[in-house]
Formats: C-alpha cells, sequence, structure tokens
C-alpha cells in the first residue's frame, strides 16, 4: 500500500475508535447518572427502587444522632417541604442543621434512605473562603 | 482624598517609568532578523538532537546502521537550515 | 490604609490598560519604542499589585478589622501562619492572587526573554496584559479586597477552621501559579499565530514556562490531595469532585502539551495539535479558576451565589473563540514539516500518550459538567459519580502507564525491531520476576487491573533504570570516569531527558500507590466504648479513653477544644498509641441563653491521626459522642450564663474535664492503606525530576562542536 492511503487508513482507525469509545462514554454517563432532585421533587414522584441525589436544607431541629444512624430531614432550598431521611457512614465535618447538603439514596415509605457515605455538605455562604480541590 | 493623591502619584510615576523608551530613539532592528532567529533557534534544536542520537547509539538504543541513516538525514536537515541562515546575509 | 490598596489596584488598571495598547501598536506599526514602553508597564504592574498584596496582608497580620476582608477571614485568635495566608481564602483576595502572580510571571518572563522573539514578544505582552485587564477589572469593580467598614468589628470571624492546615494554605498559590503559568506559553503562541512564527524559536523560548507552569500545578494538585486525606476525616485523597477535576484538567492538557511539544522540536510536526492544546490548556486553567469561584456545579467546595458567573463566562468565550479563529485563519502555515516515518519511533509513541492524556481529559470533563450537559438534554439534572470516572479513567491511565514505560526504549523517527527486542529484554525479565513474586508472596492477583497497573510500573521503572546504566557505561567508556561522576555528567549534560525519566518514575510510583491503596484499602467504621477493640487488617485497636484539651490543639490551628479518644494499636506484639481528636472553633454568634453550647456547636474538623509507613498507613478519625457532655452544658448554661467572657474559659474547661472523666463511647474510622505513601513519595520524585529538566543548562560550546561537524558535511556531502 502506499504510504500516504496507509496514513488515512490508520487516522480512519484511530478516528473510528475515539468515536466509539465516546459514543460509550455518553451512553453510559445517561444510564449511570443518578437524578438530582429536591425534597418537594421526590416526594412528587419518585420511582421505586430509583436513587436519587437528594440536595437542599437540613431542617432545623431534625437532627437526631443515634448509635449507628443519623436522622435528620432536607427541606426544598426555597420552601418547606421536606423529606426524612436515614443515614449512616462519615459525617462531613460541615454537616449543620440549615446547610446545604447533598445525599444519594432512594425513597422507601416516605423515607429517603441514603447510600452509605453518600452525605456531601455545601460550604455555608458564610465561609464563602473554601477555597480547595 | 488620600486616595486621589495616592491614584495621582502612583500613576504619575507610572507615566514617569512607561514613557522613557518613547523619549529616546532607539535604532530600529534589520529586516530578516526575526526570521534569522528563528533559524537559529531551529539549527540549536537540530544539533541538539544530532547528539541525542548520538546518545541514543551509545547506549545500545539505536544500531549502528540506524543511527548512521538518521545521523545523515539530520546533518543534511542542519544543512539546509544553516543554508537559509546564509541566503539571508 | 485601604486607601493606598485601592488607589495601586486602579493604577495597575490603567497601567495594564496601557500595557496592552502600547505592545499592540508597537507590534502592529514595528515602533520599538512602543514595545519597550509596553513591556516597562508590565513591570510597573507588577510593582502596584505587590503595593497592594503588601498593603493586604500588612491589614492581615495586623488583625486591623476595618478592612471587611480581614474581619471575615481572619481573627486575634488565628496563629499567625494562618493570619499571613488567611489572604487568599477570600474569593476578593484569591483574584488579587491570581492577577499578582500573572504580572510577576509576566515580568520576569519578558524580562528574561527582552533580546530574543522580538516579533513575537510584543503580542504576547498584550495577551498578557488584557488577561491581567480583565482580572484587575473584577477585582476594582466587582470584588474589591479593600472594601472597609464603618463600624469596625473588635474581632474577626476567624478562618474557615477545615483550611487551617498548612498544605491547604500552600496549595492554592501552587493551583494558582500553575494556572498563571501556562498563560505565558498560551500568550507566545498566540503572537507566534499573529507573527506567522510558529516555528522553533517560540517553543525553546517558552517549552520551560510550560514545564514549570505543569510543576506547580501538579504539586498543588497533589498537596490538595494530601490535606483531603488528612484533614476531611473520610479517608480519601481524590473524589472526583467538580473542583478538584477542575485542576486536573489542565494538568493533563498541560502534559500532553510537553510532550507533543518536543515532536515540533524535533520535528517540526503537530503544530495545529500543539497550538490547540495550549489553548485548551489556558481555556481549563481559566474555567478551573471560574469553577472553585461561581458555584457553577454543586460541590463541597464551590459555593452559592457570586457575582463573578457571568463575565468569567463572558471571557473565558472570548479566549475559546479568539483561540479558535486565531489557529483556523493560519491553518496553513501551521502545516507540518515532517511526517511520522514509522510507528517504532518516540514519536508514535508520544503521539499515542497525547490521545490517551486528552482522552481522560475528555472523561473529566463530560463527568465534570454532566449536571449541565444533562439539564440542557433531558431536562433533569443528573450527576455521575466516582465508579463512572473509575470505569474510563482506570483503563486510560494504565495504557498511559504502559506508554509511558515503553516510550524511553523507542529512538526518534525509526529503530530496527533487533535493537528494540534488545532493549525489551532485561525490563521485560524484571517485570516477569515482579509478576512471579507478586503472585506468590502478596493477594495481588485479587485485583486483575492492579496487578496489571503493578506490572506495568515495574516495566517502567526497569526501563528508568537501564536507561541510567547503559548511559552511565557509555559515559564510562567514552570520558573513564568513576559511577557516580559518570551518572553526574551524564544527568547534567542530558537535563531533559533524565530529568523526564526522573519524573516518570515518580508519577509511575504514585500510580502503584494509587493501584495498591485503592483495590486493597482496609476500612471499618465502628462504635467502641472504652475497653472495645476491633481488628483491622493486621491491626488490633482498642479504645482506651477519651481525650481532651483546652487552647492546646497539637496542629496548631488555634482551636479553642479538642476532643478525642486515646487508642491503643497493636501489631505483631508491638503496641503504639494513637490519638484521632477533633477540634470544636465555637459558633461565631452563640445564642444568648446558651453561651456554653456555643463553643461546641460552631464548626468543627478532624484532626486524623495517621501513622505513617512505607508498606501501609493506619489511618483514624473518631467522631466523639458529645452526647455525655449534654448534661453539663445545659447545667453551665442555666446556671453561669452570665459570666463574663474571659471567666467562660475555666468554665469550659471544667465541662472538657467531665468530658475526659466520663467514660463515652466513640464512632471511628480505621483505614489501613497498603502503599499509599507512596503517592506523596512518587509526587515528591516527579518534582524533583522536573526541577533536574528545568534547571538551566549553562550554554556550552555545543553548537560549536556540531557546526563543525555539519560544516564538514555541507562541504563534502556524504554519498547517499
Amino acid at each position: 500500500m502506499d504510504p500516504r492511503r496507509k496514513r488515512k487508513l490508520r487516522l480512519a482507525v484511530l478516528l473510528s475508535v475515539a468515536l466509539m469509545l465516546a459514543a460509550a462514554l455518553v451512553y453510559t454517563s445517561f444510564s449511570a447518572a443518578t437524578e438530582t432532585r429536591q425534597p418537594s421533587e421526590v416526594l412528587a414522584s419518585a420511582e421505586k427502587g430509583r436513587s436519587y441525589e437528594l440536595t437542599g436544607k437540613v431542617v432545623d431541629g431534625s437532627v437526631d444522632r443515634g448509635d449507628d444512624m443519623l436522622r435528620f430531614r432536607i427541606r426544598d432550598r426555597a420552601g418547606t417541604e421536606s423529606v426524612p431521611v436515614e443515614y449512616t457512614g462519615a459525617v462531613p465535618d460541615p454537616f449543620r442543621e440549615g446547610r446545604e447538603v447533598i445525599v444519594t439514596g432512594e425513597l422507601r415509605d416516605g423515607v429517603f434512605v441514603a447510600e452509605r457515605d453518600s452525605l456531601v455538605t455545601k460550604c455555608p455562604s458564610k465561609f464563602t473562603n473554601a477555597d480547595d480541590s | 482624598m488620600e486616595y486621589a493623591l495616592a491614584l495621582v502619584l502612583l500613576v504619575a510615576a507610572v507615566a514617569l517609568v512607561v514613557s522613557r523608551p518613547l523619549r529616546t530613539a532607539e535604532a530600529e532592528e534589520r529586516e530578516h532578523a526575526g526570521l534569522r532567529r528563528e533559524l537559529e533557534a531551529a539549527k540549536e534544536a537540530k544539533y541538539r538532537e544530532i547528539r541525542d542520537a548520538e546518545l541514543d547509539r551509545r547506549t545500545g538504543k539505536l544500531a549502528e546502521a540506524d543511527w548512521r541513516r538518521i545521523d545523515r538525514e539530520l546533518r543534511a536537515e542542519a544543512v539546509e537550515i544553516l543554508r537559509r541562515i546564509d541566503e539571508l546575509d | 490604609m485601604a486607601w493606598l490598596g485601592s488607589a495601586s489596584l486602579v493604577a495597575a488598571l490603567l497601567t495594564a490598560l496601557y500595557a496592552a495598547g502600547a505592545s499592540l501598536y508597537g507590534g502592529i506599526a514595528g515602533e520599538r519604542r512602543w514595545v519597550l514602553s509596553g513591556r516597562r508597564a508590565v513591570y510597573c504592574m507588577a510593582a502596584l499589585l505587590a503595593l497592594a498584596m503588601a498593603v493586604l496582608e500588612a491589614a492581615f497580620i495586623r488583625s486591623d478589622f476595618s478592612f471587611e476582608l480581614v474581619a471575615r477571614n481572619s481573627s486575634e485568635a488565628t496563629p499567625a501562619f494562618y493570619k499571613v495566608t488567611a489572604m487568599w481564602s477570600s474569593q476578593e483576595g484569591s483574584l488579587l492572587l491570581w492577577v499578582f502572580l500573572l504580572s510577576v510571571y509576566s515580568t520576569v518572563v519578558l524580562a528574561l526573554l527582552r533580546n530574543r522573539l522580538r516579533e513575537i514578544a510584543p503580542y504576547a505582552t498584550a495577551v498578557l496584559s488584557a488577561i491581567a485587564v480583565f482580572f484587575l477589572a473584577l477585582v476594582v469593580f466587582a470584588e474589591s479586597p479593600f472594601t472597609t467598614l464603618a463600624a469596625v468589628p473588635a474581632d474577626g470571624q476567624g478562618l474557615n477552621p477545615l483550611l487551617r492546615h498548612p498544605a491547604m494554605m500552600i496549595h492554592p498559590p501552587l493551583v494558582y501559579s500553575g494556572y498563571v503559568g501556562f498563560s505565558i506559553p498560551f500568550a507566545f503562541a498566540i503572537g507566534a499565530l499573529i507573527t506567522r512564527r510558529t516555528g522553533a524559536e517560540w517553543i525553546q523560548a517558552t517549552r520551560r514556562y510550560a514545564l514549570i507552569a505543569w510543576t506547580f500545578l501538579g504539586f498543588g494538585i497533589m498537596l490538595g490531595a494530601l490535606w483531603s486525606y488528612t484533614e476531611l476525616g473520610w479517608g480519601g485523597y481524590w473524589a472526583w469532585d467538580p473542583v478538584e477535576n477542575a485542576s486536573l484538567m489542565p494538568w493533563l492538557t498541560g502534559t500532553a502539551f510537553i510532550h507533543s511539544v518536543m515532536i515540533q522540536e524535533k520535528r517540526g510536526m503537530l503544530r495545529r495539535w500543539n497550538a490547540s492544546l495550549i489553548a485548551a490548556t489556558f481555556v481549563l486553567a481559566l474555567l478551573g479558576t471560574f469553577l472553585v469561584r461561581s458555584g457553577i456545579l454543586d460541590s463541597i467546595h464551590a459555593f452559592g451565589a457570586s457575582t463573578l458567573g457571568k463575565p468569567f463566562l463572558g471571557f473565558i468565550a472570548v479566549v475559546l473563540v479568539g483561540s479558535v479563529a486565531l489557529i483556523a485563519s493560519r491553518w496553513e502555515s501551521l502545516r507540518s514539516e515532517g511526517r511520522i516515518d514509522s510507528l517504532m519511533s518516540r514519536e508514535a509513541v508520544f503521539a499515542g500518550n497525547n490521545l490517551v492524556l486528552v482522552g481522560i481529559c475528555f472523561v473529566v470533563f463530560w463527568g465534570t459538567f454532566f449536571p449541565l450537559i444533562s439539564e440542557a438534554v433531558t431536562g433533569t439534572e443528573s450527576t455521575v459519580g466516582p465508579p463512572w470516572f473509575n470505569r474510563y479513567v482506570t483503563p486510560l491511565a494504565l495504557v498511559l502507564v504502559l506508554l509511558a514505560a515503553i516510550g524511553p526504549l523507542f529512538a526518534w523517527r525509526r529503530m530496527t525491531a533487533r535493537a528494540l527486542r534488545r532493549a525489551f529484554l532485561a525490563p521485560g525479565a524484571l517485570t516477569l520476576a515482579a509478576l512471579v513474586a507478586m503472585l506468590a508472596l502478596t493477594p495481588a492477583a485479587e485485583s486483575p487491573t492492579s496487578l496489571l497497573m503493578f506490572s506495568f510500573v515495574a516495566f517502567l521503572l526497569g526501563v528508568v533504570v537501564q536507561e541510567f546504566s547503559r548511559g552511565v557505561s557509555a559515559r564510562r567508556t567514552m570520558t573513564g570516569q568513576g559511577r557516580l561522576a559518570a551518572l553526574g555528567g551524564l544527568v547534567s549534560r542530558n537535563r531533559r531527558r533524565y530529568g523526564g525519566y526522573i519524573v516518570h518514575s515518580g508519577i509511575a510510583l504514585l500510580f502503584l500507590g494509587v493501584a495498591a491503596s485503592s483495590a486493597f484499602v482496609e476500612q471499618r467504621d465502628a462504635r467502641l466504648a472504652p475497653g472495645e477493640s476491633i481488628r483491622v487488617g493486621d491491626y488490633t485497636l482498642t479504645y482506651r479513653e477519651p481525650t481532651a484539651r483546652i487552647l492546646d490543639d497539637r496542629s496548631g490551628t488555634g482551636a479553642p477544644v479538642t476532643l478525642g479518644a486515646a487508642i491503643e494499636a497493636e501489631k505483631d506484639g508491638k503496641r503504639f498509641k494513637l490519638l484521632p481528636s477533633r477540634n470544636y472553633y465555637g459558633a461565631p454568634e452563640p445564642e444568648e441563653d446558651a453561651p456554653f453550647r456555643g463553643f461546641f456547636e460552631g464548626e468543627a474538623t478532624s484532626e486524623v491521626d495517621v501513622r505513617w509507613g512505607l508498606v501501609r498507613d493506619l489511618w483514624v478519625a473518631v467522631q466523639p459522642d458529645l452526647g455525655a457532655l449534654e448534661a453539663p452544658i445545659a447545667e453551665a448554661d442555666r446556671e453561669f450564663r452570665d459570666l463574663p467572657a474571659d471567666a467562660q474559659g475555666l468554665l469550659v474547661a471544667a465541662i472538657a474535664e467531665r468530658f475526659r472523666r466520663a467514660p463515652s463511647e466513640v464512632n471511628v474510622r480505621v483505614l489501613v492503606s497498603p502503599l499509599i505513601a507512596w503517592i506523596w513519595i512518587g509526587s515528591g520524585i516527579a518534582v524533583l525530576g522536573a526541577l533536574v529538566a528545568l534547571w538551566p543548562e549553562g550554554r556550552r560550546p555545543l553548537a560549536g562542536l556540531y557546526a563543525a561537524r555539519v560544516g564538514r558535511e555541507a562541504r563534502e556531502p556524504a554519498p547517499a
């Protein structure tokens, strides 16, 4: 084969491999992703057995640190509708009442059962200085 | 008041510093100088490449025959660069 | 003094505008005087920003709470070290730091290159000044660090306790140095594109600055990971958090750039690719700054509303569109001079490594921006988690390490299969031996990907050792030196090559640590009563007693209350004590009727205790049960509500003492991570290697020597 055609062929093979990988990437990201919902949305339309990422604020006075389980309620960022959460695992240092958190899990009989160690705390506006990566 | 004074002083100081080259005329640069420097850089890189190939031969990465061929290519390329530099003169 | 700071910022903005204008005019009109004037303006801008920095730092050190920024981020009780570094933990301060670093970098580089790149430099100066104009406009009009408070508070709010960690204080300037550093090669690339001088000169002159930026950024990322491991109390060092990803992306494309630029240097190829890569790297660096500062993606780091979103996005768009348009308009003059001769060549391996690095960057990009992408496509916001990232990054990282391992075996241009086979022999044998040893002696077979990674790392290290030893013996035959002298001579005469090999072995060790610690970590969470034990790996840990310290924080962060646990660990009959704890910083404004509760309900941070080791780390974090303190706190709030502030301390000490005496249960998290220390050691080695590669080579009469040979050739051409 003459070298020009060979190079073109090589380029074509390379491009199609890259394209296939990109397609796989895009496909799996949509199928593996967990949707982010606010409490009101989860309560309104949670599919059974499907896991969601729940985001909102920790309701004041709702935190109960049990033996192994942390119980609290999350409400909409701007709203009052709230959902009870059962959580096990590590609690991030900045976790507080009134703070924005994200937790992954599924709704079972009106209680949001969180996956272990899935709790993430957003930095409160007061400490806008969380400058880290 | 302090603020305005400081701003004026700082800007004046900057103006003094940056205006100096404008007040003194400097000889303009010769034509071709840019191209020449680019070729000089290419020459430098080519020499480095010749040296690297030699190191590759001495460390056994390049077989003698490979090296001889590559070295010849490299030197031909270097000669080409030198020729283009000469053309500028 | 805030007026002086504000004035110097405004003056710096005017100066930057002038620098951009003068340099651009000087470049277009060919007026050298204007170019010189523009360059001087950049120097002045650096001086003005240094003045602004000095004013702000002085305010932090003097605890001048009339500065809003100081009141918000520092306090009387903040330890001195954190007072100095608190400046860049705020948005305003960090933007000022960004542009200050930019001006210093620009000054140094423009001064060093003052007699070179005369055609490109004016445009590069204009680009750098334009970037500075954007950031200065932000700090002057939107986020002034010199806002003053009419009512000066008695004390400040203090630095966010989570950030009180040495690594976290050095991390932002390092990462920013990396981001800013990439603006230098970017600016010169733009200059080269404008003047159509995309040949060897700008690469030769600016390659070094790309490597410096790469080193800073990599070191900064590593310190961020170390901070996460020792401060965040969850035990990991990397969570694929958007902000982590944001700093990784420019590092990945930067890594690709410093490799592919070598191909351009040597072969005149890949010009389009290189121009695109450096533009992408700079855009990603801006994006990194933007992501941390805007809160556009949900993240523990990014914060809610910010005024910076629109201007930042606008600026990024301008840079992106401008770069693309410029590269497109110069497409033909960026034509390659040569082409890859053979797949069995160093440049072919480099090209592969470039594709893999850009591939990883694409994966990270897609995953990071997936919440936005999915919202745009499906209307609901979704996220992908670490498993998704790992699924793609792991195989790509394996290929990357393999390519880095075999790369040095290939010569530039082409080589015969026989020479290649010979080069493969010793490292291959070593890898095989390592593989057998791992299968026989360790549980490595349980995780095939780790086993593969270990083998590739062994191969890479074997190749590097072979390269060094072959180089040393070649040099010994040539000069007759001793082993050590030959090694020294070899490295110092070929700094880029051998520095590069050192970097590779450091990165390989890092991957070794990542693979081993993620596949074979043993983790347990437990709630222990005094005297109870758990077994994790080969360790038996026994919770002995609670600990409490007042105003005696071992890590020096100035925490008033520290509660923890004394844990005794035992392995193979050897015993040692671990003292993990939690620092309680107190609420900034405790409720009126519960001053004592406030001491325990503010910010708290984990102070983990790590038994560092080359083979494995034992990592312990605790979460003391404050339930035991309920009664004494309530009692104190009831009885001593009106105690003057200076006497409150005594009572808090008494409460803490009650905690120490009354044995309460404690939640512990224990990790036994094998080889995790090699992540940090490997990073250190990589930085060292980068320094070797960067160290300026004295101008040896290289040219003379080869000129003679080439000259001979020119007179009597060798037979073809």
